[in-house]
């Protein structure tokens, strides 16, 4: 039984929406592109195949790798480490800076969190590199097949410890986190060691399945070692039906072992529903009530488990559907670090982010990324296995990236773009955006309230107040006659190179935008 | 290291978690100790501005008795009833509507400065607001406000270390929801926006509008909680308006006067012990292109009743004020982007024009009329308009020396050259130069006038520097003798006129202490 699909009227707000929603911020392009489209041609569109991106470069001579050339072949070199790292990190926010229309990059991200893998512990990018590769070309893909990459992942091995489980001396990190955090999920603890869905037993049975593996630095790869695999039978919780995994002593039967043990995982019910719940927050709201629950939870764990695990079915049933367009769906998630500061760099043109050199480009996407790192969320540099808590901390979840001192930084990032300059780097002179792109989306910028509607329509997923709107107008206008900006927008499209005139209008607009994308409006998509 | 300077360093390093003795720093906050110590000069006192948006007319907000019947021919519509102008002076008087400035001037309380202005005025209402706030020159375009350069400093490194023990409070306050671009720093913003210091956040601190969703609400409502939990100056501002209660019966009922409600605020910051220094307040409406005197269609308030509006708000805040027992600490400036053209339009208003007056007022301002009234001429044109007789950069230049104590060098850094300053304070040292040369009439003379060709200036004026400029009618700086050292006697000079179309202008004199404007007609 599929939730029901969204029939309603299909304009400016849902395309807002949807856009706001798969992507990093909604530029007016892809907005009016999404309106073109349609719903269904849109989310075909987000969900198209689009080519792998070029691998990551040295934007700076690193070690024994030239300035422009790639890197993640080439041998591991500690003292280059952690710049391989940072240009990982670059490589990252260049394809979310530069998204096309996708949801390519909020996916990999979302499987980034989901598997939430910390390069600290890794200490090689090119593991980490390899790893974001797996996530990237199977982001629609199957997740089952995905549990299973990663089960095999070099960076996953080192990170869960994976490479030091032996027969001998059995880890269990991997065994526990696989289904705590990456497959069915943790239930309230009924009895001692009786998590619902499994026990503490599953967690050693599973690791003795796991035993035996480890990463093999040289070609960033996983070995077997027969002599390190434990042989015996691993038998399951009566949460798993009492499941029996017999040992084998043979790299394929150890790979066998572990197709037995994601299968028995994956043909739980709750699998599915936990999947499908993380997806659920990623895209749509933190809160599932009990009706949320039933009719899209359930509805659409079916689908999942019915289409095999593949995760193209559920996210377009999600995406399509008339829940993830209810109006009580609009504006209640808060942006994450990178909805904000891509979304914002995205939509207002700051010319330096973009500079035709290497070096340069790299120092300017490390200060977008440390910003996003600032207020919680770098990437690649998880806090712990859990992932981001914004997504596992009840009951805030969302709202733990809104503190006391994340908002100041929310809040003076968009400040200095659109008023007090961002220092991107020692090497530049401070930064601003560009706010006369705002032209194109405009359709009289002479008239200050058509001005700020026009604003408010792209900015804020939400309707504000009467009053709001016109203290907006009052900032553009500063106490004088609505005439006077009339005049001041006119007079400098009469002279576009005279600064003076120039400087009249771009001050107030600069004075709205900061103030706008200051406003808890801005902080919400 | 000055004992301030030390002061001041250390109390920066409370901000950081720095534990001393067990407790952290910020707990010393503000001890009477440490006030004490710090009590410099001039510290506690503070600059309220109030701007008049949209240009005030300055022509009928005081009114040139001394030239009624060149004043009433250049605006018959318009023109204020000479007998109902409330006289300050033989030749100068208040609109009728503001009986409480003039009250207030007979009590001691104003000092109007004539004709304030700048060469070259610009037209555009924005263009010259950023010209006021900015303390630019006509043609030259600066980021920083002129406040602004003042507090970063005074208050160096703001807003890193900010807010500390001697200066726990936001270093100035702008009542609405923009901050001033006076206010501006070369690094930061050097004040604070509050609409009502008890819902700082104002304008996103609303409830929810009907059609937004209950979960968005939840989360809006969320944001709006942090926002204003991290508000570091909330706190104080919150806590000095909870100290002190407005004691004036005379602010009018809330809501019918935005200006009275703004400075209401102010008062009871003040009183409330705020340590900041500049607060500003904003008065809107002044763009009177038509139905000045009545009000009607594009300019809904009268002129008249904005005045109004304005001399019962400055006069409750002076009463307040005094009754609080803080009105030795304050000083406070009106202004206005530009006055409005001498003749009146024949919609029944006026266009945007250059000089105008402007108020000051409190205890600790010097009484009386500084400079001469604007002259009218006999015949006049739509583009004529009142020249500066002082530039506005002169009283910002004399507020920060007499009133901030500012040092007169870093007050020409500040103001980016010499401005002089003028003698608007009690108590400073300047003596009223300008008054007794205004009051003689004898400082500038103007011979042959009309003139042909050449013309004779006559002037004395006090030893110093010394500086005369050629205005036209529309009070755009055409020519300057450029600056000459003057030793304090008679001297003249003469200006070739031969090239200059016919038609009003005016020579001005700038000196150390003030200026003076003539009207020269040019006549061939």
């Amino acid at each position: 039984m599929a939730i029901p699909v969204y029939a309603g009227p299909w304009g400016r707000a849902q395309a807002a929406h949807l856009v706001r929603r798969t992507m990093f911020g909604a530029t007016p392009a892809d907005i009016s592109n999404a309106i073109g489209k349609g719903l269904s041609g849109s989310v075909d569109a987000l969900m198209g195949a689009i080519p792998p991106p070029p691998e990551p470069i040295a934007y700076l001579k690193t070690g024994a790798v030239a300035e422009g050339q790639p890197w993640t072949e080439s041998t591991y070199e500690s003292g280059a480490e952690n710049v391989r790292l940072a240009f990982l990190q670059t490589w990252w926010i260049d394809l979310m800076l530069n998204q096309n229309f996708s949801i390519r990059e909020k996916m990999s991200l979302f499987w980034s969190n989901h598997f939430s893998t910390g390069s600290q512990q890794v200490k090689d990018a090119r593991y980490m590199y390899r790893q974001n590769t797996v996530l990237r070309d199977l982001a629609l893909g199957n997740v089952k097949d995905l549990v299973r990459e990663i089960t095999f992942d070099p960076a996953m091995l080192r990170y869960l410890s994976g490479n030091t489980n032996t027969k001998k001396s059995p880890n269990e990190n991997y065994g526990r986190e696989l289904q705590e955090l990456f497959s069915i999920g943790k239930g309230v603890e009924v009895a001692p060691g009786d998590y619902t869905y499994y026990t503490e037993d599953d967690v050693k049975a599973a690791a003795r399945v796991l035993t035996g593996w480890s990463d093999v630095q040289s070609s960033i790869s996983a070995k077997f070692t027969a002599g390190n695999h434990d042989v015996g039978t691993k038998t399951f919780s009566a949460r798993y039906g009492g499941r029996t995994i017999v040992g084998r002593n043979t790299e394929t039967g150890a790979r066998q072992e572990i197709d037995e043990l994601i299968t028995m995982i994956f043909d739980q019910a709750e699998t599915a529903r936990a999947i499908v719940r993380k997806l659920y927050r990623w895209f749509v709201d933190y809160v599932i009530t009990a009706e949320t629950e039933r009719d899209v939870i359930e509805p659409l764990a079916s689908t999942l488990t019915s289409n095999n695990f593949e995760i193209r079915p559920v996210l377009q049933e999600l995406l399509m559907s008339a829940h993830f367009f209810d109006n009580e769906r609009v504006g209640c998630a808060i942006k994450t670090p990178a909805d904000l500061v891509i979304g914002t760099v995205r939509l207002f043109h700051v010319p330096d982010i973009y500079p035709d050199d290497n070096k340069l480009m790299h120092w300017a996407y490390r200060t977008i990324r440390r910003t996003m790192g600032t207020m919680q969320m770098d990437l690649l540099t998880p806090p712990n296995v859990a992932g981001w808590p914004a997504y596992h901390q009840a009951p805030t979840y969302h709202e733990m990236w809104v503190n006391s001192d994340t908002l100041q930084k929310r809040v003076k990032f968009t400040n200095d773009l659109m008023k007090d300059g961002l220092q991107l780097d020692e090497a530049y002179e401070k930064s601003y955006a560009d706010v006369f792109v705002i032209k194109d989306w405009l359709r009289d910028p002479h008239d200050p309230a058509k001005l700020v509607d026009d604003l408010i329509d792209i900015l804020f997923p939400v309707a504000i107040l009467p009053e709001q709107r016109q203290s907006l107008i009052d900032i553009v206008l500063e106490g004088q006659p609505s005439t006077a900006w009339t005049t001041a927008w006119a007079q400098w499209e009469g002279a576009p190179d005279d600064e003076a005139l120039r400087t009249v209008v771009e001050s107030r607009l600069r004075n709205l935008l900061k103030f706008m994308l200051a406003m808890a409006e801005y902080q919400v998509c | 290291m000055k004992r301030r300077t030390f002061l001041r360093n250390s109390a920066s390093a409370a901000a950081l978690p720095v534990l001393l003795n067990g407790l952290p720093v910020t707990a010393f906050g503000r001890s009477p100790l440490l006030d004490a110590l710090d009590a410099a000069p001039c510290e506690d006192r503070v600059l309220v501005l109030v701007q008049l948006n949209g240009g005030n007319d300055g022509l009928n907000t005081l009114i040139p008795l001394d030239q009624y019947a060149e004043y009433t021919s250049a605006r018959s519509n318009i023109a204020i009833e000479e007998a109902k102008v409330l006289k300050l002076t033989n030749e100068a008087g208040l609109h009728p509507q503001m009986t409480g400035l003039s009250q207030m001037y007979h009590n001691g309380l104003v000092r109007v400065v004539q004709a304030v202005g700048y060469p070259t005025p610009n037209y555009s209402h924005f263009r010259s607001t950023d010209i006021w706030l900015s303390a630019s020159d006509s043609e030259e375009v600066i980021s920083t406000g002129w406040m602004g350069r003042y507090l970063e400093h005074a208050y160096p490194g703001f807003p890193a270390g900010y807010p500390n023990a001697s200066m726990p409070d936001p270093l100035a306050i702008q009542v609405g929801s923009v901050i001033s671009p006076g206010l501006e720093g070369t690094t930061a913003n050097m004040g604070m926006a509050f609409t009502d210091p008890n819902s700082y956040f104002n304008i996103s601190n609303q409830n929810t509008p009907v059609g937004v969703g209950r979960r968005a609400g939840t989360e809006l409502r969320y944001i709006r909680d942090v926002g204003q939990q991290i508000e570091r100056f909330a706190t104080p501002v919150r806590n000095a308006a909870a100290r002190a209660k407005n004691k004036s019966t005379l602010y009018p009922a809330v809501r019918t006067n935005l200006v009275a409600d703004q400075l209401k605020i102010v008062a009871q910051l003040i009183a409330g012990g705020l340590k900041t220094r500049i607060y500003i307040v904003n008065h809107s409406g002044f763009d009177t292109h038509s139905y000045q005197t009545q009000g009607g269609p594009g300019n809904p308030i009268p002129h008249g009743t904005l005045l109004e509006q304005l001399s019962i708000a400055i006069n409750a805040f002076q009463d307040d004020l005094t009754l609080l027992g803080v009105d030795d600490r304050v000083v406070g400036m009106t202004f206005s982007e530009f006055g409005r053209r001498i003749k009146s339009n024949s919609s029944g208003g006026t266009d945007h024009g250059a000089a105008a007056p402007v108020f000051l007022f409190g205890s600790n301002v010097k009484n009386g009329v500084l400079g001469n009234n604007p002259t009218i001429p006999q015949s006049v044109t739509t583009e004529d308009n009142v020249p500066m007789q002082f530039d506005f950069r002169s009283v910002y230049a004399t507020l920060l020396r007499d009133w901030f104590c500012v040092d007169p060098s870093t007050v020409n850094t500040l103001l980016n050259r010499d401005f002089g300053k003028l003698d608007l304070i009690e108590g400073a040292s300047t003596t009223s130069v300008v008054d007794q040369l205004a009051d003689s009439g004898s400082a500038l003379f103007i011979a042959p006038n009309p003139a042909t060709s050449f013309v004779s200036v006559g002037f004395s004026a006090p030893q110093g520097r010394v500086s005369i400029g050629l205005f036209d009618a529309t009070g755009r700086q055409i020519a300057t003798a450029g600056e000459i050292m003057h030793d304090g006697t008679a001297s003249s000079m003469r200006l070739d006129v031969s090239a200059l179309p016919s038609g009003n202008y005016y020579v001005r004199l700038q000196h150390i202490a003030g200026a003076t404007v003539r009207p020269l007609i040019i006549q061939r």
